[in-house]
């Protein structure tokens, strides 16, 4: 178990930036999911912690200890892949004691350590069997095992779970989170999928063309998004983000009308015509029963999920909202609906995107 | 067993693009198929006929196909077995008569049924032959009792498997290194490698024989084994499939601390038998049938391999083509059963790589 800190991490492949400056420090022990779209550079960034790729310039530290110019097989950390790569000519056994013998460890304490890993994910009763003789789950197990058995100083996942189905994605996650309570290693998890990362997360780091958007806890990330990005990645489905002005008298002015009393919620000091975008999640738009509406929303599209609905509509400017209902049944296709938004439930961006809070 | 195997290879003869219709394009399939046998193992089927014939059968103008001899007989009061004729008597009918003697175009011979009876005389041209198929076996027997098969056999078979293991061990770590290991000039090392293609064997010839000659190895059979067993062919097939090994694996060999041997010999290598085993066989054929680098570099008859020896039957005056014929089936035999017993291995990939 050892703690991780990046400096000014960046990494090109010939002309192509892929990291630019990352900065970031992991605590020891601590769950880190990096989260992002495809092609924002987490994939790689883990390989470059791992040692597989080389930085063009930056410096990790493992323990305090300069790594930047260690190989791979030096660093002393474990990764699991998204392929998981098990050896297919070896058995189960073979395969979680490769790295054991490479480490000229005495045997019986090979095959204890191997025994130990294997019962604690279940795979006693497949040691003989080759990877190919195994399902995707069981597959996934024997590369944690391989992993785990190695007891490494910061375990490395790279998007373990995308190979899975549904239903074992959602079993194979409850178990990476029991894993991770009982081992209590460092873990730095790659993931498209930011269910898993806010499931699993003791802190995400949302990534986005190289560089890091926001760092911080599950909830902090969804509640306060730093800027534009975070608030439309983290969050499913997505906040609405409705574009406007400040109006003369203060308030918030979309292109359908104003949103009225909306001025003590904005953030003191805009001038009145500055560009804003308005950011409010689809839990926090809520049918307007009696009271006075925001705006009136014409339902395009519902969904029903039996424990929830989602309705999507358009707002008279044109801007797309989704509306979260409890209801089975809140509305129908083509029906008007009367909202109102939760003042203090308010999101508000500058034009660059940066979120500006009250 | 067998019936099956009757039963499936009739299925397989009935094969056609339509079940139950024969059409046209399956004969012309069939009929494409037959030729490329024909010319596949007629030569074969040929050359092991023609091992079977006596050296008179071989010079036949017209050649028959099968090795066929005179028919001869033992008749009761002539020391020497008779040669036997079918003769065209002059009333008309059609006897197969023994030859006493010939004299001119004057034939004299015996009617084998009564060795007593009267001698018949007949113009040569009214007699035919009478032939049977017979084996020349001594074509076989007599060079392996003179001929020393054994010993250029146990040479042969000594330069052809530690050659090839020398081949498979050195090609494979330059594969390793060119497919899998980075160092900065990998590139150009790939080139200077393929480049070696484009020479032929008859240019290098002579520098290889003047350092064979400095280094003492002339009539010494790792003069044959040393020079080829780096091929660039060999380094090329293997770096190819190489290459499609997942980088994953190696990836995750390295994180497990392996060093780059533990990942060539451990992970690289079993991954790699397909193609080792192709290298295998291709590289016994070409040391089995090596001929123009032994010739040069083995002088001396008890280091000879069988292709070498082979060449001793064919002298500046004659051939002793019979004893040639059978040699060379003898020599074909083993490459013909490695391949038999080694070709499942060039269709066989590795049917799961252990990803996703």
């Amino acid at each position: 178990m050892a703690g991780l800190v990046l400096k000014g991490i960046a990494k090109s492949f010939g002309p192509v930036e892929v990291l630019r400056g990352i900065d970031l420090e992991v605590a020891n022990g601590e769950f880190v999911v990096f989260v992002g779209p495809s092609g924002c550079g987490k994939s790689t960034l883990l390989r470059v912690i791992a040692g597989l790729e080389e930085v063009t310039s930056g410096t990790i530290l493992i323990d305090g200890q300069d790594v930047t110019a260690e190989r791979a097989a030096e660093r002393g950390l474990a990764m699991v892949f998204q392929s998981y790569a098990l050896y297919p000519h070896m058995s189960v056994y073979r395969n979680i004691a490769f790295a054991l013998e490479n480490m000229r460890l005495p045997r019986e304490e090979i095959e204890a350590r191997v025994r130990r890993a294997a019962t604690m994910l279940r795979l006693t009763d497949y040691l003989d069997r080759k990877p190919g003789a195994l399902s995707g789950g069981q597959r996934q197990r024997v590369a944690i095992g391989r992993a785990v058995v190695r007891d490494p100083k910061i375990f490395l996942f790279d998007e373990p779970l995308s190979n899975l189905d549904a239903e074992l994605r959602v079993a194979t996650r409850k178990e990476l989170a029991g894993l991770h309570a009982e081992i209590g290693g460092t873990m730095i998890y790659v993931t498209h999928d930011q269910v898993e990362a806010m499931t699993l997360a003791n802190r995400i780091v949302v990534l986005n063309k190289g560089r890091i958007e926001q760092v911080g806890t599950p909830l902090e990330l969804y509640n306060r998004p730093a800027n534009l990005f975070v608030a439309g990645f983290i969050g499913s489905p997505r906040m609405n983000l409705i574009s406007g002005r400040v109006g003369p008298d203060g308030h918030f002015e979309m292109p359908g009308g104003a949103l009225a009393q909306s001025g003590p919620f904005l953030p003191a000091g805009l001038a009145p015509g500055a560009e804003i975008t308005l950011g409010i999640r689809p839990e926090h738009v809520l049918p307007a029963g009696g009271e006075a509406p925001d705006a009136i929303l014409t339902v395009d599209l519902v969904e029903q999920l039996g424990s929830e609905s989602y309705l999507y509509g358009t707002l008279p400017g044109g801007a797309a909202l989704t509306l979260r209902s409890p209801l089975e049944d809140p509305a129908r296709r083509g029906e008007s609906l009367p909202v109102r938004f939760e003042r203090h439930r308010l999101h508000v961006f500058d034009a660059a995107g940066l979120a500006l809070r009250p | 067993m067998s019936r099956v195997n009757t039963s499936r290879a009739l299925l397989l003869l009935r094969q056609a693009r339509r079940p139950g219709r024969l059409g046209w394009t399956d004969i012309l399939a069939y009929g494409y198929l037959a030729l490329g046998v024909v010319l596949m193992f007629g030569p074969v089927l040929w050359l092991v006929l023609s091992s079977l014939k006596t050296p008179a059968a071989l010079l036949e103008f017209p050649p028959s196909f099968l090795p066929l001899t005179q028919k001869t007989i033992s008749v009761p009061g002539h020391a020497q077995p008779l040669e036997l004729h079918r003769v065209r008597l002059p009333d008309g009918s059609v006897k197969e008569l023994a030859q006493v003697r010939r004299i001119g175009i004057q034939a004299t011979m015996i009617d084998p049924a009564s060795p007593g009876g009267p001698v018949i005389r007949v113009p040569i041209e009214a007699r035919e032959p009478v032939r049977e198929v017979a084996f020349a076996w001594s074509n076989y027997t007599e060079p392996l009792k003179q001929f020393a098969f054994g010993r250029y056999f146990a040479n042969s078979l000594v330069v052809t498997i530690v050659a090839t293991l020398i081949t498979l061990l050195i090609n494979s770590m330059a594969a390793y290194a060119l497919a899998i290991y980075e160092f900065r000039g990998r590139n150009a090392a790939l080139l200077m490698v393929i480049g070696t293609l484009m020479i032929p064997i008859t240019i290098v010839l002579v520098p290889v024989f003047l350092v064979v000659t400095q280094l003492g190895l002339n009539n010494s059979l790792w003069a044959v084994i040393l020079p080829g067993a780096a091929t660039p062919t060999g380094v090329f097939l293997l770096r190819q499939y190489m290459l499609t090994l997942p980088r994953d694996l190696i990836e995750a060999a390295r994180m497990d601390k392996a060093s780059e041997w533990q990942i060539y010999s451990r992970i690289v290598m079993p991954l790699t038998l397909p193609a080792l085993a192709v290298l295998a066989i291709f590289s016994i054929m070409w040391r089995w049938n090596e001929f123009l680098w032994p010739l040069a570099v083995l002088t001396k008859s008890e280091v000879y391999t069988l292709q070498i020896g082979l060449n001793a039957f064919q002298g500046e005056l004659q051939t002793q083509w019979h004893y040639l014929l059978a040699m060379t089936v003898m020599t074909l035999a083993p490459v013909a059963l490695v391949f038999v017993f080694l070709q499942r291995f060039i269709t066989t990939g590795i049917a799961n790589t252990g990803m996703k």
